[in-house]
């Protein structure tokens, strides 16, 4: 249970995938500027990384290890990846058409999100079990989410200020997460 | 005539991807590992260089494979495509460059999900000849290669007052340590970025248009792509 916790604590706050790993940047810096949007985008990100996680550890354990193909981890993580996002897509239109018209946008655009292979990749790396995987992989997504909701909060509010003209757009949007980065360092003490 | 004609599709192909359309610089893609790699002038450089590789191969292949290729199916084809060849460079640098592999960890097999690569296959390999991708691929590798450099050199050079690990700067400077740390990446390239659309700006030139023909590279699209698109892109 402790460890769990501390793994809680350093992927969603200490090691955030998106202000110290830099992974998903993408949707970070080009969906952020609404807060509905960016909180449909952290919901369906937190979706698909919980549920990667765990059905990549599970091939990794189950399939690769014992038949000595870890070497093909990036190629068959790839693919369940992708494969799942469809099939997510696929049965939420079917089943829970309500929840596909929150989250449906969202989810083609994930395939391509570094942090959902990152989080699988990451999880070998430390060789985390199946249970500490899914844990790990929603941790993360809870740090995308957190951390996606405060940039396009703070974007929000920047709408009516003066910017330098080559500060626009995308520059600002890096400096206030640069300065999101460095006070999220102070969280390095928690553990 | 020959030459002509190697002169306006290849080299014009080089130029585009490392001045003209600099996927760094002017697309802003594949920023991902652009922030993470680049705490050092070395690392910049061998992350440039090893998905130069896989690009131009990627290019050429799926250029190759262009007319065999399913329309259906051919997103997961070229991943897979790519995954395939990213793992062949992860093994080529775990054998000859063991620093390198080390150093640049994860993110090795992360770029799989490089926007450069999807974009390009997307935008210009799966519609264009063999040889003249070859060369766009190249190109535009070049240019990443020559952004990631620049930037971690930067870094480098703020950070820790080296380049290329070679003491530059005098012994009284203090190195300013934020620039090698995780927000310094952001910092530096905001500022890159800032300083490029100045010089657009003083110069007259309009904003380049984003060629990334990828849906998941929300970045150069501004915002999402509608569901109308969506099934326009499936039909």
């Amino acid at each position: 249970m402790k460890t769990l916790l501390v793994i809680i604590i350093t992927s969603a706050l200490v090691n955030n995938v998106l202000l110290s790993q830099f992974l998903g940047l993408c949707p970070f810096l080009g969906v952020s500027k609404k807060s509905n949007t960016a909180l449909g985008m952290g919901m369906a990100v937190m979706f698909v990384i919980t549920i990667s996680s765990g059905i990549s550890s599970v091939i990794y354990t189950y399939v690769l290890l014992p038949w000595d193909l870890t070497y093909l981890n990036t190629i068959v993580f790839i693919l369940v990846i992708a494969s799942l996002v469809q099939f997510v897509e696929m049965f939420l239109k079917k089943k829970i058409p309500s929840l596909y018209r929150s989250l449906g946008v969202y989810l083609p655009l994930i395939t391509t999100n570094c942090a959902v292979l990152g989080v699988s990749l990451l999880n070998v790396q430390k060789s985390y079990g199946i249970v500490e995987s899914i844990v790990n992989g929603f941790a993360t997504s809870l740090g995308f989410l957190l951390a996606i909701m405060i940039m396009s909060g703070l974007r929000e509010r920047m709408e009516e200020n003066d910017i330098p003209e080559s500060f626009q757009g995308i520059p600002i949007v890096m400096i206030t997460a640069a300065l999101m980065s460095i006070a999220f360092y102070g969280f390095a003490g928690l553990i | 005539m020959k030459y002509s004609m190697f002169k306006s599709t290849y080299v014009e192909r080089l130029y585009n991807g490392i001045i003209r359309e600099n996927p760094i610089f002017v697309l802003t893609l594949g920023i991902c590992p652009t922030l993470a790699v680049t705490s050092s002038a070395t690392n910049g450089f061998g992350m440039g260089l090893t998905t130069t590789f896989v690009l131009t191969f990627s290019n050429f292949l799926i250029a190759a494979l262009r007319k065999v290729i399913p329309d259906r199916v051919r997103v997961p084809s070229f991943i897979v495509i790519v995954a395939t060849l990213v793992t062949a460079a992860q093994f080529l640098l775990q054998a000859y460059v063991p620093s390198l592999y080390e150093s640049l960890g994860i993110y090795i097999p992360l770029i799989v999900v490089n926007c450069i690569i999807l974009g390009r296959a997307e935008s210009y390999a799966s519609k264009n000849p063999a040889l003249a991708s070859l060369f766009d691929g190249l190109g535009m590798g070049l240019g990443f290669t020559l952004a990631l450099t620049i930037l971690g050199g930067l870094r480098e050079l703020i950070g820790a007052g080296t380049l290329f690990n070679y003491p530059l700067l005098p012994s009284f400077y203090q190195p300013v340590t934020i620039a090698i740390l995780a927000p310094g990446a952001f910092l530096v390239l905001a500022c890159m970025i800032a300083t490029q659309n100045y010089l657009r700006k003083k110069s007259g030139k309009p904003k380049k248009n984003c060629s990334c023909g990828v849906e998941g590279c929300g970045l150069c699209q501004g915002e999402l792509p509608t569901r109308k698109d969506e099934k326009g892109e499936k039909a």
